[in-house]
């Protein structure tokens, strides 16, 4: 009864004007289809996660006995196809970014907002190709796809697993396509380009890679499907082919597609580390324009996952030394982050907690990114844990960590309503342990050699005692990632309302109500102060404080 | 709040989230030429390959090239550019509001269009007749080489790859012109009923901008596969 009388006090807003399934499958609002994706990639990232689970599962003991081997082989294939294609790519931007573009801009709507549900829908009919083709059979080849193997030797459904990926991507293309015309062409009259929130100039770096990138993975997939359909020689070297072009090719657009992955989470923690150390952003063209140099830089240093593919080692030297230039950016951001927080008033309120787990486990990430960029140590750990351990850290750790960061920090005003703090912390310091108890432990393995990709260790027993704190880890993770979905879901009917700027925080997302109306603004706004003006915000208790 | 600065009342064109037609205008040509360069990258793909594969096994794929129709493939080109003028001619007729004009010229355009198709299917069939099509019956015996053993001979395999590559190519050319007639046949519907007006006639300016490109593709496609090293 109570919760009614809540209800019906609250203003008209996206989520309450209409009711009714059709309201939703056929909105052309933003925010609506922000939700949309919202609880559909949820439900992928719990697919994916629990291959990994059945992964280490299977790890636990160095015999192969939970699975068998082309079992295990597919079990990695799906986590690392529905993980990539189907959570870490469109997460934040499908998600916090369909959300928060319009709204940090003063814009209405994003600038096609019918072409925004369509991507939803291409999004969705990927994601039913990758079910029906888990549930008959799966894939066995790893999600790279890897030709000759994948066009002419296995047995398992590349085609239908390929379409998914296929027309997922087209789902990320639209995405950027949209971003990118929204930022050009609907900003609010003031809002310069210097005054764009550092998470749209990392949507936008993210756009340009999903409309360059995308496309060649789209086209390489049709090339691989056609040489398996009617055995064109193309990358099979029994044919004539060159399965070395298939790599380039795959490698082009994947590089830079991690960058996709981890740009829009950089672009998170540039907003939660001002509003929580109640300082303006250090160095804020140096932000922004990293983001667009990590962009530029990502589409030159593919070949990298190619050095002990038998390149020559004159280009693999150019490649690893355009590697290594990937490190100036994300350092400057970093630095820059870590400047910002110097002298300021900082609060530790859940999304700050995550953007310090970002902080570190980003750096791990990107550290160990160079030892890999270097061909010597590359040579040693390629196809090991190390390498599996080096790109958790920079997915999970920093993809996943700036996304749950972003989330606590926009649910006020997505829902309406606070997520409950404590549990919010409690979680947070879950997560942090559970997953640097599950990757730590790889980089050693890796390290002193064993491979990834095998599912029977028992000729190396001397690797079981990091496999277990490995497995032990990745149930704690699994329990902090379970959390706030609970919590969030419990908040939506019982949590507190909430106001309209909880975190007292800059940006023009906070200046409308909590929820904000269908339109975002009653009035087209006027800019007339620049990002991250703490400055002139006045300090106030934060309600999850007291 | 555009009310009370509009004099006229707003264009029904006009949707709700922009604040007036030059936006919404600005905001679709910048989106399609967005997404014409996704496109180009799309392309560039199999350009790429094309042109690897061409270097890695010159001999090959020189001798292959012999095989098309220089002939079919010019009078294709011809089609082509010409539909891109008379596509013009329709973004012309529909600036000025002329609702006759711009349906014929789009009716002109989509015959233009079935025609290249048409030539593309009859080169088809010709490739299908000379055991060109890659795959188990595939055979490539180019005629210039017999009684001449000076030639290098021709590896088989690489001449399949041209092919490959070939179909390939021009067959995802040939589906984006599908999609144009397609789109072309729609746009001339809603022409026809008075749907676009001097005022607004944005998606028939769009659809343009994909035809030209789509135009240009075969621009590129034709001396790549066709015209280069034919000098016997």
């Amino acid at each position: 009864m109570s919760t009614t009388a809540i209800a019906v006090a609250e203003h008209e807003n996206y989520l309450n004007k209409e009711y009714g399934i059709k309201s939703w499958l056929l909105t052309t609002d933003h925010k609506r289809i922000a939700l949309l994706y919202l609880m559909s990639i949820t439900f992928f990232f719990f697919i994916g996660g629990f291959f990994a689970l059945l992964i280490r599962l299977e790890l636990l003991t160095p015999a192969g006995d939970l699975v068998q081997a082309d079992t295990y082989n597919k079990l990695f294939t799906m986590h690392g196809m529905v993980m990539v294609f189907f959570f870490l790519i469109p997460v934040v931007p499908a998600t916090l970014g369909n959300f928060l573009v319009p709204m940090m801009i003063g814009a209405k709507d994003l600038a096609f907002p019918r072409i925004n549900l369509l991507s939803w829908y291409l999004y969705m009919i990927g994601g039913v190709l990758i079910m029906h083709c888990m549930l008959t059979g799966g894939v066995d080849t790893g999600w790279t796809f890897y030709t000759p193997y994948s066009t002419a030797f296995t047995n398992t459904k590349i085609i239908e697993a390929g379409l998914a990926a296929f027309v997922a991507g087209f789902s990320s293309i639209f995405t950027g396509l949209n971003f990118i015309v929204t930022v050009h062409r609907m900003r609010a009259p003031g809002m310069t380009w210097s005054r764009l929130p550092l998470f749209i100039w990392s949507q936008y770096a993210t756009s340009i890679i999903m409309i360059l990138g995308t496309p060649v993975i789209a086209i390489t997939i049709v090339l691989v499907a056609a040489e398996r359909l009617f055995h064109l020689g193309i990358f099979d070297p029994k044919l004539g082919g060159d399965p070395l072009l298939f790599q380039h090719l795959f490698w082009f657009y994947s590089h830079p597609a991690v960058y996709i992955m981890i740009l829009p989470s950089m672009g998170i923690i540039s907003e939660i580390i001002p509003c929580f150390s109640r300082k303006r952003i250090f160095g804020y063209k140096f932000v922004a324009l990293s983001s667009i140099g990590i962009a530029v830089l990502g589409f030159l240093v593919w070949a990298h996952h190619m050095f002990v593919a038998g390149m020559s080692v004159y280009a693999a030297l150019v490649f690893s030394f355009l590697s290594f230039l990937v490190a100036i950016p994300s350092a400057i951001k970093i630095f820059n982050w870590t400047a910002t927080m110097y002298k300021g008033s900082i609060s530790y309120q859940t999304p700050m907690l995550y953007a310090f787990g970002f902080l570190g486990l980003f750096t791990i990430g990107g550290l160990t990114g160079l030892f890999l960029a270097s061909l010597g140590i590359d040579v040693h750990v390629t196809d090991t844990y190390f390498v599996v351990a080096h790109f958790h850290y920079i997915m999970v750790g920093g993809v996943l960590m700036g996304y749950l960061g972003g989330m606590h920090f926009w649910w006020p005003k997505i829902s309406g309503r606070m997520y409950p703090e404590g549990w919010g912390r409690l979680a947070a310091l879950i997560v942090f342990i559970g997953f640097n108890l599950t990757f730590f432990p790889q980089f050693i393995l890796g390290y002193l050699g064993m491979p990834r990709r095998y599912w029977d260790y028992s000729h190396m027993p001397e690797f079981q005692i990091l496999n277990v704190l490995s497995t032990a880890g990745s149930t704690i993770l699994g329990v902090g990632y379970l959390l706030p979905m609970v919590y969030f879901l419990w908040s939506m009917r019982y949590g507190k309302l909430a106001p309209d700027n909880p975190w007292n925080a800059a940006g023009l997302e906070w200046k409308t109500s909590s929820p904000p109306t269908t339109y975002n603004f009653d009035e087209t706004p006027v800019v007339d102060f620049e990002a991250y003006d703490y400055e002139h915000i006045p300090d106030r208790e934060v309600p999850g404080e007291s | 709040m555009s009310h009370s600065s509009a004099a006229t009342a707003p264009n029904p064109a006009l949707r709700h989230h922009f604040a007036e037609m030059e936006q919404q205008k600005n905001a679709a040509s910048l989106g399609m030429w967005l997404f014409l360069v996704t496109e180009i990258m799309f392309f560039g793909g199999m350009f790429c390959a094309y042109l690897i594969y061409r270097l890695q096994h010159f001999n090959d794929f020189a001798a292959a090239s012999q095989s098309l129709s220089i002939k079919l493939g010019a009078t294709n080109t011809a089609v082509l550019i010409t539909s891109s003028l008379t596509v013009v001619l329709a973004v012309h007729a529909a600036r000025h509001g002329k609702r006759k004009l711009l349906v014929l010229y789009l009716l002109a355009t989509i015959v233009l269009g079935c025609t290249f198709l048409g030539v593309k299917a009859v080169e088809y069939t010709d490739k299908f007749k000379e055991h060109h099509v890659p795959g188990p019956s595939f055979n490539f015996a180019p005629e210039y080489m017999q009684g001449h053993p000076e030639q290098s001979p021709v590896d088989m395999r690489h001449a399949e790859m041209f092919f490959s590559l070939y179909f390939v190519m021009t067959g995802m050319h040939a589906l984006h012109m599908i999609i144009g007639v397609g789109l072309f046949s729609g746009l001339t519907w809603l022409a026809w009923k008075g749907r676009y007006t001097k005022d607004y006639y944005t998606p028939i300016e769009m659809a343009g901008l994909y035809w030209h490109f789509v135009d240009v593709v075969w621009i590129y496609l034709f001396p790549l596969l066709y015209l280069i090293s034919r000098h016997r």
